[in-house]
């Protein structure tokens, strides 16, 4: 599903590359931790998978597209492929649950009819019942992180990526942002997230690929945060 | 296509941005009736020529008994030998650069004269048929280019008061209208100007007031045409409705003050309600190109995908 041959990525004006040599792959429905401390080249990761950036040297498959080869015009048709979460949720404020995951639908033209239909289920999904008339700032984190995940998942992508998500979110509420993300997972979609967060990571026993100074230091499956031996 | 989503999305960006959409609406308003100003001034001067190059004339003043120039004080009045001499002359060797020459006699440019100043009868009183001199009034096949020529050798013909060329009047009032008519130009090129630094300056704020939608839009795979495509009508709408306000000020510049000119000129040459629309659809198409092609410019700056 994402598959890295030898990814290298140096920023202008930056000495050290923030990937080097990076050889990986993510198969269909995964769930991977990426793990490492800030600056290890999580984020650069993630923004390559997204053709955010491109790179320096190195080629990137990302659903059986070859990015190198993609268009820019082909680029929104890709990222509709991918959903994605953030540590700060970016949501409209003034748009409330059920208008801020419709927009992601609305955005690429998709029939109103559609969007009736399958915004309810999302909300059910991420657990937010009787939340849809709510407004960003009536909401706990928690919440606004169902919200995004919603919004990530309601084009049904093949792949979700998730940067940092509980990075602002107290350990109880990111029990449940995880649970989500399982759901997510077990509906088959590939699953990639970027993290500090030790006890996590410990506790769903999912591949773990720790980066140090841009390089893959530790692939392995049912993995934990600290380095296991 | 969700035409009203796009809609929408449209006029939130027009109502966050609103003192920069009324700078923007009044400037393009300003420059536009101002092209158009310019535009039927265009269209006024080259009726005018057009209408006065088919009657333009030289007249051939002749000597009266009354006459002040030194050709007539030296034979006195027009003798009809004289006049005879001319003809033959006008129609002899000066046929190629004449189209047509008539004899207007005394009693004829009386006539006229009365004509002509009816409302003025205390002038009329105090004038006598001898002091209006009879004249040929030459139509020239080419004005401009024979104009002088001709007036040279016939102003040396026995018994010519004075030859006057019709268009060189007429050239100061040609002057006239060319100026007014390039300083309006200038003008409106200048109000152009700051009219497209205004729609890139708006549609930038507007881009940049609306960067978290656009990016949450390019992060779910919305494509650049959906990302841009409200910021583009939202230029093309201020510029529409500046060209509304255009419009109303152009029929006003028609209607008070074009046709108030023309009233001092007897000789009507009135711009046509056709002239009007057609200043006012390239005013139109110019604010929606300007306004378009700055916007669409302006977005590939500052909402890269």
């Amino acid at each position: 599903m994402i598959h890295f041959d030898n990814v290298t990525k140096t920023y202008p004006n930056q000495g050290r590359p923030a990937l080097e040599n990076v050889s990986l792959d993510v198969e269909k429905g995964e769930f991977v931790f990426l793990v490492g401390p800030s600056g290890s080249g999580k984020s650069t990761f993630l923004r390559l998978v997204l053709k955010e950036e491109r790179p320096t040297e190195g080629r990137i498959h990302v659903a059986g597209k070859d990015l190198a080869r993609l268009t820019n015009w082909k680029v929104p048709h890709l990222r509709r492929r991918i959903g994605c979460v953030f540590q700060d949720f970016r949501l409209l404020p003034n748009k409330n649950v059920y208008q801020n995951i419709a927009f992601a639908l609305e955005v690429i033209g998709k029939p109103r009819r559609f969007i009736k239909k399958v915004v309810p289920e999302v909300i059910d999904l991420v657990g937010l019942e009787g939340k849809r008339e709510r407004m960003p700032d009536e909401l706990s984190g928690g919440e606004q992180q169902r919200v995004a995940m919603a919004r990530a998942f309601v084009n049904r992508p093949t792949i979700l990526l998730a940067d940092e998500p509980t990075g602002n979110i107290d350990p109880a509420t990111s029990i449940g942002i995880m649970k989500v993300l399982d759901r997510i997972n077990r509906t088959g979609t590939t699953v990639v997230m970027a993290t500090h967060d030790a006890a996590i990571v410990d506790s769903m026993r999912k591949r773990v690929i720790e980066l140090e100074y841009g390089k893959v230091v530790r692939d392995q499956s049912r993995g934990v945060y600290g380095q296991a031996y | 296509m969700r035409a009203q989503f796009v809609f929408h999305e449209v006029w939130i960006g027009l109502r966050r941005n609103l003192t920069m959409t009324i700078a923007l609406i009044v400037v393009v308003a300003i420059s536009l009736s101002l092209l158009g100003t310019g535009l039927l001034f265009v269209k006024q001067v080259d009726n005018t020529r057009a209408y006065w190059q088919s009657r333009v004339q030289l007249s051939v003043y002749l000597c009266s008994s009354q006459a002040f120039s030194t050709e007539c004080a030296k034979n006195g009045a027009v003798t009809q030998a004289e006049i005879a001499n001319i003809q033959q002359q006008l129609n002899g060797p000066l046929k190629n650069y004449i189209v047509s020459a008539t004899y207007v006699s005394q009693a004829q440019a009386w006539a006229q004269f009365k004509q002509e100043f009816a409302n003025s009868p205390t002038l009329v009183k105090y004038t006598s048929q001898d002091q209006i001199p009879s004249s040929f009034e030459i139509k020239l096949r080419n004005t401009e280019a024979d104009a002088g020529p001709v007036t040279n050798i016939v102003d040396g013909y026995p018994g010519v008061a004075e030859v006057v060329d019709d268009s060189s009047i007429l050239n100061n009032f040609y002057k006239l209208l060319d100026g007014a008519r390039t300083a309006v130009v200038i003008i409106a090129a200048f109000l152009l100007i700051a009219a497209i630094l205004l729609v890139a300056n708006t549609i930038r704020l507007s881009a940049f007031n609306r960067r978290r939608e656009t990016s949450i839009m390019r992060l779910v795979g919305a494509s650049n045409f959906y990302v841009q495509l409200p910021f583009l009508v939202e230029g093309m709408i201020a510029g529409l409705v500046g060209w509304l306000f255009a419009t109303g000020l152009l029929v006003a510049v028609k209607g008070f003050w074009l046709n108030g000119l023309q009233s001092y000129f007897p000789y009507g040459v009135t711009l046509s309600s056709t002239d009007l629309i057609e200043v006012i659809i390239i005013a139109m198409i110019t604010g929606l190109l300007i306004c378009g092609s700055t916007s669409f410019l302006t977005l590939r700056r500052y909402l890269r995908v």
